[in-house]
Formats: structure tokens, C-alpha cells, sequence
């Protein structure tokens, strides 16, 4: 009876032949194939001391940017967290005191700001939301730890040094800076 | 006399202590071989390019803590591993690991005894070895020991029949059980005659010593006594620490020691081609000898973990089967074969 899709394939299992019964020209294949493997180029990296360079567009651990002269941009307007799809981030928002002027750019400014890296999925939506220019994703990977609470980073981790600055330029590339000055946009507004 | 048995102490400590190292460095050897093999670099933190890894195994086998179960016979458990390791390291007394080196007009034969019966001795003391695993496992309390126990025990038993009868025409044709004079019977290109190795007149010999071989030492295709996947570990579940590393230990011994067999009875242990046309002296001959007779077993202790990482596990009713149904019969063929040979060109 022929089938109805045609797909079926009628198997008769052939008698081996003596060759194939007595295996050695099978196994003479085999160690055939893993002799050439013991002399392939090796596909492995050692990793501390060599490191796989990331793609130009990977989206990493966050850094919270100051400006130039070392006041937080962040204002604590809240946008990324309404705009992360994961909820990873929180903060609470404080008003800037006379004085500090040049701590913080803005009026407010976050006094506390929390991502939780295990429910951030990196998608990069913060930066996107953010008007102030103060969150991106840098091209750093965000480290192990033991327990959950040591994955919920502050602004101790978050905030870069105001003397060593982290670079953001790779994915902020003159285009990409370029494209975010069309403001009739309305992904730019 | 005395100098005799400094002599005699020298050799059993260097020996005892080759086989040790040989040992140890074979675990580096396999884990690079597997590394290699699939495409990896393996173990390359200790040392340049890892080599005082075995080291720090060892170190961590000792700190490890010991554990002997509740429900074990201890003092078995405890004689298992000592057996394995102790019938290992026995085989290495017949071998001979070199030729005569001549000092001050002395002789010293590099071997530690010459047995008339040396082939004989081998086989009962690896035949004894399984009994570290048998008791091992029994002592252990444990129904994945056990299994392990009583298949390495089947195992063995199966194919140390067809390993003695694929012996038995290599006995035919050299006539005598010394090891010695079996290498000797291969010395290449003596006075203008060829002796050419005892591969070459006895392939299926060859073929059949070296597939029982593996059995014996329990290797991948025949790992079956520890398959991990089915038996946890095999005999050796319940040991843990130093008594765990005796038992690897001893497989790995046991390796060198069967790689050290093969390469005597068939590829002419300590002789290398022309060694007797290129005019060198005595000495030179016996080190580049032992050299040479290293180098064979350092290639077939490398063939074993390149097979080990290319064949999958058999089933144990293959294991059997390949066994009594075909690796006994064909070594009484070739029993058979080597007799009529001999009798036709006029050898007995």
C-alpha cells in the first residue's frame, strides 16, 4: 500500500558484510579521525589572559555617566524604570541642596539608584528612555556572585569615578550620536 | 655478593619508582590526549604546560577527606585497593627493561629476575589483580560495587582464556617462557640474519593479545566494570581519597606494565632495527635499547587513550560475545595455523 504523504521509507536491514562484521576497518576509520583532531588548531581560549573581543553592539553592565565636570547627570525621572521591560530598576529621588552643586547636574537627583542584574535582560531599553544622557550599557560584564542580594548593584557600582571614566563610545559611535540629534523623531524627543 | 644485592636494590627501587612516575604522568598524558583529541588544550595551569598537574592531584587525593561506610567490611575495604596496587606493581619484576650494561668489566642485566617461566608469572599475577576489584567491591556494601565487582570478575575471567591461547603460538614458535629469551629471539639484524619482530609472524596473535589486553585493564571499548553512566563508579563508588587514587592508580600501572608486555612479546622489546650493524658499543646499544623500549611502551600506553576517546562502550552481552564466541575461537585458529606452519617449513 503506498503511503499518503510518500514520505515512508521501506528499510530492509542488509546482512553486514564480512568487512563490516569484523569492525576493524571501522575502527581504523575511527582513530583515523581522532588522530587528525590530536593535531586541529585548537578551539579553546585562555580566558584571564586572553579575552574574546565582544561584538561592536554588545550590550553589557550599566554605567551611570557623570558630565564633564564630575556632577551625576542622572535626575532620577524615572524613565528607565517605567521603560524596563524586566522592572530591574528602582530609585528614590532626592532634592540637590545648596552646596552641591557639584555633585549633582540637576535640581533632583537619585539618591538611591538599584538595577537587579538578575532580572535585567540587557536590552537596552533604559538608555534609549533616558533624556539626561546618564545611563548606557558599556561593553562590561557583570560578575558572578554566591548570593542574590550581591547581584542588586548600587550606585556604588553603577556610578563611574569621576577620574577614571568609563568609555562609552563603542556603541556611541558619531553615527549613532548623530541620529539621536534628529529630534523630529519621535524616538529622539 | 653484597654488590650483587645493591646491585639487585638499585634496579627494584628505580624501577618501583619509573613505575610510579609513569603512572602519575599517564593521568596528565590522558587528560591532555583527551583534551587534544577534542580540540581543547586540558589541564594548563600547574607548571608550563600544566606538567606538575599530577602533583597537585596527588596532593589533593591525600587532603581529601576518607570516608569508609558504616555498612562496609572494613578491614576488606581496606585490602582491596592495597591488592590492586600490589599485584600492579608485582609485574614489573620479570620485565626486562634492558639489555647487559658492562661496568668495571661487570655484568648487570637490566631486569630484576629472569623467570624461566617469566610469561607464566605476568598472567598469574594480573590474573590476581582482579581480586583488589572483586574484594573491593563486596567490601563495599553496595549493589553498584558489587555489579561493577562481578562484571570485572566476568570479564576477566572471558578473556584471560583467549589472552593465554593467542600466547600460546607465540610459545610454539620462540619456544620458551623467559622474557628474556623472547626478546632475544627478536634481536634485528644479527651477523647478516634478519629476525624480524614477532608481529610479523604472528598478526592474529597480535590483534587477539591486544583487544584481550584492553579487557584486562579494564579500557574503553570494555570500561564496563566502572561505566560510569550505568554504575556510578563501578567498584570503586564508596572509596574516596588516597584508597580511591590506589585503585586509578593501579589502572594506570597496569596500562604500563600490559604496554610493557606487548611491546616484549611482540614488538622486540628492548632491540631497534640495525642495533647490532651500526658498530656500537655494548653500553650504547643497551641504552639506546631501553630508550627504544620505552618509547613502544609510551606508544601504547598513548594507543590506549587514543582508543579510549574514539570507541564507545559495548554492551555486556557484545562484551561476551565478542569473547567466547569469537576471540576464543579464533585464537584456537591461530594456534592451529601456527602449528601447521611450523611443521610444513620444517621449524618444530
Amino acid at each position: 500500500m503506498k503511503s499518503l504523504t510518500g514520505k515512508a521509507k521501506v528499510l530492509d536491514n542488509p546482512k553486514m558484510t564480512f568487512l563490516e562484521r569484523i569492525y576493524l576497518p571501522a575502527i581504523i576509520g575511527g582513530i583515523t579521525i581522532t588522530l587528525r583532531h590530536l593535531f586541529k588548531r585548537k578551539t579553546t581560549i585562555r580566558y584571564p589572559e586572553q579575552k574574546r573581543t565582544f561584538s561592536p553592539v554588545w550590550r553589557g553592565m550599566h554605567v551611570l555617566k557623570r558630565d564633564d565636570n564630575g556632577a551625576e547627570r542622572c535626575t532620577a525621572c524615572g524613565l528607565c524604570a517605567v521603560a524596563c521591560p524586566a522592572e530591574a530598576i528602582t530609585m528614590t529621588a532626592a532634592e540637590r541642596k545648596p552646596g552641591e552643586e557639584k555633585l549633582y547636574r540637576e535640581e533632583k537627583y537619585a539618591a538611591t539608584y538599584e538595577i537587579n542584574m538578575l532580572r535585567c535582560i540587557f536590552c537596552g531599553l533604559c538608555e534609549e528612555a533616558c533624556p539626561k544622557e546618564a545611563i548606557f550599557l558599556t561593553d562590561r560584564l557583570v560578575s558572578t556572585d554566591y548570593a542574590r542580594d550581591g547581584f542588586i548593584y548600587g550606585k556604588d557600582k553603577l556610578v563611574e569615578s569621576v577620574d577614571n571614566r568609563v568609555d562609552v563610545s563603542k556603541r556611541q559611535s558619531p553615527k549613532v550620536l548623530e541620529f539621536k540629534k534628529i529630534k523630529h523623531l519621535r524616538h529622539n524627543r | 655478593m653484597t654488590s650483587f644485592f645493591i646491585y639487585k636494590a638499585i634496579l627494584v627501587v628505580v624501577v618501583f619508582g619509573i613505575m610510579l612516575l609513569a603512572a602519575m604522568y599517564s593521568t596528565y598524558l590522558e587528560r591532555k590526549v583527551a583534551a587534544f583529541i577534542q580540540d581543547r588544550v586540558g589541564p594548563n595551569r600547574a607548571g608550563p604546560f600544566g606538567i606538575l598537574q599530577p602533583l597537585a592531584d596527588g596532593i589533593k587525593m591525600f587532603m581529601k577527606e576518607e570516608i569508609i561506610p558504616e555498612v562496609a567490611n572494613k578491614t576488606l575495604f581496606i585490602v582491596g585497593p592495597c591488592i590492586a596496587m600490589l599485584t600492579a606493581i608485582m609485574a614489573g619484576v620479570v620485565i626486562p627493561w634492558g639489555g647487559e650494561l658492562v661496568i668495571n668489566g661487570v655484568p648487570y642485566v637490566l631486569q630484576i629476575i629472569d623467570f624461566d617461566f617469566g610469561l607464566l608469572y605476568v598472567f598469574g599475577v594480573v590474573s590476581l589483580g582482579v581480586y583488589g576489584i572483586m574484594i573491593g567491591g563486596w567490601a563495599s556494601n553496595n549493589k553498584f560495587s558489587l555489579f561493577g565487582a562481578i562484571r570485572a570478575s566476568a570479564q576477566m575471567i572471558s578473556y584471560e582464556i583467549a589472552m593465554g591461547l593467542s600466547i600460546i603460538a607465540l610459545i610454539m614458535m620462540t619456544g620458551t617462557l623467559s622474557l628474556r629469551e623472547i626478546v632475544e629471539f627478536q634481536a634485528g639484524g644479527t651477523g647478516g640474519t634478519w629476525n624480524f619482530w614477532n608481529v610479523v609472524y604472528q598478526p592474529l596473535g597480535f590483534l587477539l593479545f591486544l583487544v584481550c589486553a584492553f579487557a584486562e585493564c579494564n579500557r574503553t571499548p570494555f570500561d564496563l566494570p566502572e561505566s560510569e553512566t550505568e554504575l556510578v563508579g563501578g567498584y570503586h563508588t564508596e572509596y574516596s581519597s588516597m584508597k580511591l587514587g590506589f585503585y586509578l592508580f593501579a589502572e594506570y600501572i597496569n596500562m604500563f606494565i600490559s604496554s610493557a608486555v606487548i611491546s616484549t612479546l611482540y614488538f622486540g622489546g628492548t632491540n631497534f632495527p640495525f642495533m647490532n650493524d651500526l658498530g656500537l658499543s655494548q653500553n650504547a646499544i643497551t641504552i639506546l635499547g631501553t630508550l627504544a623500549f620505552f618509547i613502544k611502551i609510551g606508544f601504547f600506553v598513548f594507543f590506549y587513550m587514543w582508543i579510549r576517546w574514539t570507541l564507545p562502550r559495548f554492551r555486556y552481552d557484545q562484551l561476551m560475545y565478542l569473547g567466547w564466541r569469537v576471540l576464543i575461537p579464533l585464537a584456537i585458529a591461530n594456534v592451529a595455523i601456527t602449528g601447521l606452519v611450523m611443521i610444513l617449513t620444517d621449524r618444530v
